[in-house]
């Protein structure tokens, strides 16, 4: 039993150790370091900075404007997806033809977030566009905009797609975790004379709370990025008036268009730090009373 | 009651036209003239023009795309694969020293946005001379996809008996034999679930290629039809880019359709854990 078990252990673990510490590990690492130097690709000639990075990110009023448009996203998206979803997954109960919805409804979580990008940016296509047309159609052909051109609307479009994207497979989420709480509770509470809305709000959503919790966290992370849609979906990339430019975008172009890669990565703990702050924040400030099902 | 009844279908219709809408409507340009493309976008084509896909797959190079798509997330698939398995495996069921922080030091790698390793990552794929490679690719997708996979894994191994394990062992396998014939068939459900997971995620990759695969001949799927779009002012061909659309669609749609109930299953499994 003892025999060769080291070998084994060795032989198994060390390639994806080493893999690992390479391409993740010593990244990650990097980062830190780098954020405080002024390396802008020759590392023959860095020097650290100390707090440079950052003080200057406070002052980049793109930086800032990136930073605006995430909390924006942050707060609308998840709360909308998850508002959807949880309507979506309590009224398809029942039969198959209402399940058979959320089969549909899923598939846009299957999809390359650069496909729903360049898919979007042609529903969004002022001439020949889908939503123009639509409104053509249906005679509102005075609310046709450029969609992706107005500064006050290109983030809210962008913020759409995300949401049409994301919905279904919360939906499938919740619904998992409805389906199982016991029917009992639900009979019972009906007997009581609860209606639909208090069955809700009493019952399901209480018993189905660990997953809205998920959902906010991995929303939350979902908002904190949409680097791809904006590159792809808006002009510039950023959008008019730099009105969809996101954290990720600023990142992206300061290290790889202008080739300062210290303050890229002063962007990158930043965002780090947002990252966790969020998500702690998100487990606590969404904790309640675990309930147990028997 | 009644009334509701009927808003609430009403409302589950809508979101229905408005999945499906946009998918049709992209399968239905693919299929017309630019000009009637600009015509008018509600409009059927008068001949379904199937030389969109052809021109298409071969002179936007979606067919290169898709070939290039294939040899990296097949091989960053299997690779992760056996990684996941193998760490999760030895560090779900092998007491040793550093066991515990080598754990966390994996699973650790979930919390991070790969944001952050972004700029370095981009330098030490350049100086291992892999930027713009297949290995390159698929050794960064592995790397990155390896935490989850271990972490699912993990968890997955230690609800295995352990009986059937040490039978082996007594009737003289070896430790790779044990893990090879008898716990990898029997975490196979795991491993059906997360290879699901881990698909999905590779096959629709962007920001890593788009940073560390700058040659245009490697270009993968999401990241060529992304480039097409976005330099398509240059040289319209809508309707040509409508159909490398519907062509990166239609593999993740097959693959839906046939294996709808494993993907939904496997997906939001992961999400709870």
């Amino acid at each position: 039993m003892r025999h060769g078990r080291y070998r084994f252990l060795a032989g198994a673990m060390l390639p994806p150790l080493l893999l690992y510490a390479v391409f993740v590990v010593s990244p990650y690492a990097q980062a830190f370091y780098l954020a405080f130097t002024d390396f802008n690709g020759v590392s023959s000639d860095v020097n650290l900075v100390g707090l440079d990075n950052f003080t200057r990110l406070w002052s980049d009023p793109l930086f800032l404007s990136a930073l605006r448009h995430n909390a924006l996203m942050l707060v609308v998206v998840p709360l909308v997806t998850i508002a959807l979803a949880l309507f979506f997954a309590t009224s398809t109960r029942g039969g198959r033809l209402l399940r058979a919805y959320r089969v549909l409804y899923f598939f846009p979580q299957l999809l390359s977030v650069a496909i729903i990008a360049v898919l979007w940016q042609f529903v969004y296509t002022p001439n020949s566009g889908l939503l123009n047309g639509f409104l053509d159609r249906i005679g509102l052909s005075t609310l046709e905009r450029s969609w992706l051109a107005e500064p006050r609307l290109a983030l809210w479009c962008v913020m759409a797609a995300m949401v049409w994207s994301a919905v279904g497979f919360y939906v499938v989420l919740f619904a998992a975790a409805i389906e199982s709480i016991p029917a009992d509770i639900t009979e019972a509470a009906l007997i009581d004379g609860a209606g639909q809305f208090t069955l809700f709000w009493r019952i399901t959503l209480p018993l189905v709370w660990d997953s809205v919790q998920v959902a906010f966290v991995y929303l939350g992370i979902v908002a904190l990025d949409g680097f791809a849609l904006v590159q792809i979906m808006t002009v510039g990339p950023g959008g008019p008036d730099n009105s969809t430019e996101v954290m990720g975008l600023s990142l992206y172009r300061n290290a790889f268009t202008y080739g300062k890669y210290g303050y890229a990565s002063a962007m990158g703990v930043a965002l780090f730090f947002l990252t966790l702050t969020l998500t702690v924040l998100m487990l606590r400030a969404t904790r309640r009373e675990r309930v147990e099902m028997a | 009651m009644r009334t509701t009844t009927r808003l609430v279908h009403v409302v589950l219709l809508g979101w229905a036209l408005l999945v499906s809408l946009p998918l049709l409507w992209a399968v239905v340009s693919s299929l017309k003239t630019d000009a009637e493309i600009f015509d008018s976008p509600w409009s059927l084509p008068a001949t379904p023009r199937f030389d969109n896909w052809a021109r298409a797959w071969a002179e936007a190079s979606i067919g290169r795309y898709l070939l290039n798509t294939v040899i990296v997330v097949g091989g960053a698939l299997v690779l992760t694969m056996l990684f996941g398995a193998l760490v999760a495996y030895c560090l779900a069921r092998y007491p040793f020293p550093g066991n515990r922080i080598v754990y966390y030091t994996l699973v650790a790698g979930m919390l991070f946005p790969v944001f952050l390793a972004l700029v370095p990552l981009f330098f030490v794929v350049d100086q291992l001379g892999m930027l713009g490679t297949y290995h390159g690719l698929i050794l960064v997708y592995t790397a990155y996809a390896l935490p989850f996979t271990v972490f699912f894994l993990h968890a997955f191994f230690r609800t295995l008996p352990t009986a059937v394990a040490e039978a082996a062992f007594i009737d003289g396998c070896s430790h790779a034999g044990v893990f090879f014939r008898i716990m990898l068939p029997m975490a196979r459900p795991g491993m059906v679930s997360v290879g699901i997971f881990n698909f999905l995620g590779l096959w629709n990759q962007y920001l890593l290629p788009l940073v560390l695969n700058p040659d245009p001949d490697r270009y993968v799927l999401a990241q060529g039809l992304a480039f097409l779009a976005v330099s398509q002012g240059y040289r319209s061909d809508w309707s040509g880019l409508f159909a490398g659309l519907v062509i990166a669609i239609l593999p993740v749609l097959v693959a839906y359709l046939l294996f709808q109930r494993q993907i939904r299953d496997g997906l939001t499994a992961g999400a709870v854990k």
